[in-house]
């Protein structure tokens, strides 16, 4: 069936929802109305406001009680209803999820999925736009994915409410209603931890995930012209990242444009730079190459001038060219 | 302590309370309520037909904003959130600077860098807001504790919603302010939803005031939709804060009549009937009832009226639609006090683009 992104991660739930009654989602909105997005569109109608649940408003609440219900058995998903809201609940999310396991021995380990939209692109300035995974990376004991399409999306937020550990998983609101493709009926996995490459090629690699995956394979298509052949890679588990398939691809064509929308500076780039450096420099045949949102908040008029577009990227794809 | 020591039922249909102001202030009352009825009601339809991105309607809830506003002295600073039309438009604040800030151009005060419906502005002591529910409470606190410490006669003012009394914000706020005395307002408009959640599934309290006697400080619970009564609320809470006896929290009991925001259909979550039985405790229809009762008013002057206001409110839209968006430039600015090396660079980086125009869609 063709899916959206954001049907996509309904279906994903409603498919984990009926499998697995440990299964719960909870957070603002989600229930009756389905969640500002839509993610959770009629689940509380087959599922029950048990299950379902319309929370008040108070982040480090939901995701607090969320920690306590996995911990008593539950699979609880949350949703955050933008990532920039996150933020009172970083708390529990850096203090007391990502570190809970480690500091029991492994006796009390959460099994809880946090999704919330992320990015910019629908004009939601300084508090509707942002892209925050660098903190989630930099925390030990998070996973963080990011999915680049709707197939993507469904298999890969399945096995996130699978997996044992806490993942966050952060979903492009550019990506939400704006592409349609085949999403397999059932259960689907996409394995976390492995990156996809989504276009081979030979001669420059971009690195990138979410939303930026589209701007990459844009200017992929107009290199074409110039006869540079792009390899594009969606990394799609930030944490734990695909180390094997990056430093492949980097080995193959020794020319690397990283892609991201979160800003530049301590962005996800630097730490993939710092790690071919480390893992393939004798292979690199120029510097690499950021795109980034700038490192600034999101601006709410000039938000399309913040984001990486193909063109930015073909002028960084034609600059490691010609180093 | 007392919650509860001002409590007007929703549904009365006249003010209970005999008119603590001029007829002159009665009708500028009245006045704001329109303009930021209307500025609304003009800004939805703008949205609709494209020419607006984006919007936060007050519509309902006039007689809080406006009347609370009218209760403060231009000193007093008013910490706004994202629902204020009415906060901005009862400070004054010119339909210029108003709809600009909604366009984002490059005459906005705030540059184009926040949200539509952020409004603020330094020269009308509106400080401009975030979206994070509720972070602006405890600012709130600490300009009054600063103008307390110098022996300043002022106070101030934070606007949130019912929602909002949820957040652990509004917990560390108020709890602090209850502590230290400090002179500030809590002005919660309980207009009984937070998006979709209603105000029974937020909290097991019914009367929202009675959060503040489990702080130690002055609890009320007014009718939201009387304009009289929110403002002698709002004032006696000033009073009080200036006499030194702390922070009051104020419930106004009010209803969103419009959609959360621009995006929001609320067809999803409540019926038509509950709606239309809202619209009958409409506070401007009730307002415009009660100066007629005291012969202030007529239905001719109404219309007269009206019709001025939409001129001017659809005349500073398309003002506002005119104005250019920002220059590249203003991307950078003020995320320092002065730009360091690699923002500099970025700029440049960002020119270069700018100037040869995106092509690949
Ligand atoms: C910390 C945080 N969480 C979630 C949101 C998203 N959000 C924006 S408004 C809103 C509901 C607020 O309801 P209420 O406090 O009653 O104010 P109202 O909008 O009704 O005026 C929510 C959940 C937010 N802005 N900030
Ligand atoms: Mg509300």
């Amino acid at each position: 069936m063709e899916l959206t992104l954001v049907q996509a991660v309904n279906d994903a739930l409603r498919e984990e929802m009926k499998r697995d009654q440990r299964v719960v989602v909870l957070g603002e909105d989600v229930g009756k109305y389905g969640g500002v997005f839509k993610a959770t569109d009629g689940l509380q109608a087959v599922f029950g406001n048990e299950r379902v649940i319309d929370t008040p408003l108070n982040e480090q609440a939901i995701v607090g009680a969320s920690i306590g219900m996995s911990l008593k058995g539950l699979v609880p998903v949350a949703e955050i209803q933008f990532i920039d809201f996150i933020h009172p609940a970083f708390d529990q999310i850096v203090s007391e999820l990502s570190k809970m396991r480690y500091r029991s021995g492994g006796q009390y380990a959460p099994h809880v999925v946090i999704r919330a939209p992320f990015g910019a692109g629908t004009k939601g300035g300084p508090y509707h736009s942002q892209s925050s995974e660098s903190y989630f990376v930099h925390t030990a004991g998070l996973k963080v994915v990011i999915p680049s399409s709707p197939a993507e999306c469904k298999g890969l937020l399945t096995s996130s409410i699978r997996d044992t550990d806490p993942v966050i998983f952060m979903e492009s609101k550019r990506l939400y209603r704006s592409v349609r493709e085949e999403v397999p009926e059932g259960e689907y996995l996409v394995p976390l931890g492995k990156a996809r490459n989504a276009r081979p090629g030979k001669d420059v690699t971009i690195l990138t995930y979410g939303s930026m995956v589209q701007v990459s394979m844009k200017a992929a298509e107009v290199m074409c012209e110039e006869d540079v052949d792009v390899e594009v890679i969606d990394i799609r588990t930030l944490m734990p990242l695909d180390i094997e398939t990056v430093v492949a691809s980097a080995k193959k064509t020794g020319r690397i444009v990283i892609v991201h929308e979160a800003p530049k500076t301590m962005g996800f780039g630097a730490e993939i730079s710092a790690l071919l450096s480390e893992k393939a420099f004798d292979y690199l045949k120029a510097p690499i190459i950021r795109v980034t949102g700038y490192d600034t908040p999101v601006p709410f008029s000039l938000e399309d001038q913040y984001s990486p577009s193909p063109e930015r990227v073909i002028a960084a794809i034609r600059n490691t060219m010609a180093y | 302590m007392n919650a509860g020591s001002l409590s007007l039922t929703p549904s009365k249909p006249r003010p209970a309370v005999s008119s603590p102001l001029t007829g002159k202030q009665l009708l500028r009352l009245y006045y704001l309520m329109i303009v930021s009825r209307i500025a609304d009601e003009r800004a939805l339809i703008a949205h609709k037909q494209g020419r607006i991105g984006f919007y936060v309607p007050a519509v309902g809830e006039e007689a809080a904003e406006v009347g609370s506003v009218f209760a403060l002295s231009p000193e007093d600073w008013i910490f706004p959130d994202y629902r204020g039309s009415g906060i901005a438009l009862a400070r004054e604040m010119p339909l210029k600077i108003f709809f600009d800030q909604v366009l984002g151009n490059i005459e906005d005060v705030l540059k184009g860098h926040s949200m539509p419906s952020h409004w603020g502005d330094s020269s009308l002591n509106i400080v401009a807001p975030s979206s994070p529910i509720c972070t602006h409470l405890s600012h709130a606190v600490g300009v009054a504790w600063a103008a307390m410490m110098k022996r300043e006669k002022m106070v101030t003012i934070s606007y949130f919603g019912d929602g909002g009394t949820s957040s652990g914000e509004f917990h560390g706020a108020v709890n602090l302010a209850g502590v230290f005395k400090i002179p500030t307002i809590f002005f919660c408009r309980n207009n009984q939803y937070a998006i979709s959640v209603p105000v029974d599934r937020q909290t097991a309290v019914t009367n929202l005031a009675e959060k503040a006697s489990a702080y130690g400080i002055t609890g009320v619970r007014v009718d939201g939709n009387d304009v009289l009564a929110v403002y002698l609320a709002t004032k006696e809470a000033r009073q009080r804060a200036l006499r030194g006896d702390g922070p009051t929290f104020i419930e106004a009991v009010t209803y969103r009549l419009g959609p959360h925001t621009t995006i929001d259909d609320p067809m999803k979550y409540r019926g038509k009937t509950e709606e239309e039985s809202a619209w009958k405790r409409d506070p401007i229809l009730r307002f415009s009832e009660y100066l007629t009762t005291l012969g202030l008013w007529d239905m001719e002057k109404d219309q007269v009226l009206r019709n001025k206001i939409k001129e001017d409110v659809n005349l500073a839209i398309t003002n506002a639609k005119e104005v250019p968006k920002p220059e590249i430039d203003s991307l950078f600015e003020d995320v320092y006090s002065t730009s360091p090396w690699h923002l500099d660079e970025q700029r440049m980086e960002a020119r270069r683009f700018v100037a040869s125009k995106r092509q690949i869609q």
